[in-house]
C-alpha cells in the first residue's frame, strides 16, 4: 500500500492527502495540488485511505472520517 | 508456444479504448482510470537489472520533465515482482545516480501484458518486448510502439509523437514527414471538388491541391 504503511500507519504521501482535508472536504484535483502529487497517486491513495476508514467519499469530494480526523490531530 | 499464442488473443488497437487494469506497482496498486484526464504513456520493458532496460529507465527519467509540461504520465511494466523492481530503481539510483520518478507495474500474472499484446512469442515467452502505448486522456490508444529485445527507444521520436498528437488534436491539422514543432503542418486534404477549388485561394503553402501546408 502506498498510502498505509503495514503497521496501519499512513505514509508520507499519505499524511498529505490526510491534512489536504483537515480544513474541508475536496476532490482528488484539489488535494493534488494542495500535497503537490500527481494526481493519479492521489486517486489510488484516496481509495486506500478510504478502505482503511481514514477518509470518505462524499459525491466528487472526500472528507476526514473520525479515524482519520484523530489521526492528524 | 500454442497456449501463450492463444492466451494473447486480441491485440489492441489504435483507436480502440485502453485495457483498463488494476495493478501493483512500484507505487501502490493503480487503475487505468486513475490517469483519466492525463496522457498516459504505458511501456514494458524485458527485465529488471538488463542493460539495454537499464539505459531505457535512465533515458525514460531524463525526458520526463519535458512530458509533465506536456501533461504526460509514465506508467512502466514488465513480468517482474515489485521487490525486483524496487531493488532495481534502488540499484539505478546508488550507482548511476538517477531517480525514477515515475511508477512500474510488477505483472506476475501477465494479465496487463497480456491485455495489452506486449507478449510476443517469437521474441520470449516470459518477458515482454519494447512496448510503447501512448494513450489521450480519454483512455483511447493513439499510438503503438514495439521495438524487439535488442533494440533501446528513442526517446526524441517518443516526445515528438507527444507534440504532433497533441499539436493535431489542439489545431484539426496533419504532421508531414520529420516535423517538429514549429515546422509547418499539412491541412486535411478536401472531400470535395468545390473544396479542393477553394483551398488553392486561401493562401496555403500548397504543391497541389491535396498537399497544402500552413504555418501555425
Amino acid at each position: 500500500m502506498a498510502c498505509i504503511s503495514p503497521d496501519g500507519k499512513p505514509t508520507e504521501s499519505g499524511s498529505k492527502m490526510l491534512s489536504a482535508l483537515k480544513a474541508e472536504a475536496k476532490t482528488p484535483k484539489e488535494i493534488a495540488k494542495e500535497a503537490v502529487l500527481p494526481l493519479f497517486r492521489v486517486r489510488s491513495g484516496l481509495r486506500e485511505l478510504a478502505e482503511a476508514g481514514l477518509a470518505k467519499q462524499k459525491d466528487d469530494k472526500y472528507e476526514l472520517s473520525e479515524k482519520g480526523a484523530k489521526l492528524i490531530k | 508456444m500454442e497456449e501463450i499464442q492463444e492466451q494473447i488473443g486480441h491485440m489492441p488497437r489504435i483507436g480502440e479504448p485502453a485495457p483498463a487494469f488494476e495493478a501493483v506497482t512500484t507505487h501502490g496498486k493503480l487503475k487505468l482510470e486513475d490517469f483519466k484526464g492525463s496522457w498516459l504513456i504505458l511501456f514494458s520493458h524485458p527485465a529488471d537489472f538488463t542493460p539495454v532496460c537499464t539505459t531505457e529507465f535512465i533515458a525514460f527519467s531524463e525526458i520526463y520533465p519535458e512530458l509533465q509540461k506536456r501533461g504526460v504520465e509514465l506508467l512502466g511494466l514488465s513480468v517482474d515482482s515489485v521487490s525486483s523492481h524496487i531493488a532495481w530503481v534502488r540499484n539505478v539510483e546508488e550507482k548511476m545516480g538517477v531517480k525514477i520518478p515515475f511508477p512500474i507495474i510488477a505483472d506476475l500474472s501477465k494479465e496487463v501484458s497480456l491485455a495489452y499484446g506486449m507478449i510476443h512469442p517469437g521474441q520470449s515467452k516470459t518477458e515482454t518486448v519494447r512496448c510503447v502505448f501512448i494513450i489521450d486522456p480519454n483512455q483511447v490508444i493513439r499510438t503503438i510502439l514495439y521495438y524487439p529485445l535488442t533494440t533501446g527507444r528513442n526517446m526524441d521520436e517518443i516526445l515528438r509523437i507527444i507534440d504532433a498528437l497533441q499539436t493535431t488534436d489542439k489545431n484539426a491539422v496533419a504532421t508531414p514527414a520529420n516535423w517538429r514543432p514549429g515546422d509547418k503542418v499539412v491541412v486535411p486534404p478536401p472531400n470535395t471538388q468545390e473544396m479542393a477549388e477553394e483551398r488553392l485561394k486561401q493562401g496555403y503553402e500548397c504543391t497541389d491541391w491535396y498537399l497544402c501546408k500552413k504555418k501555425l
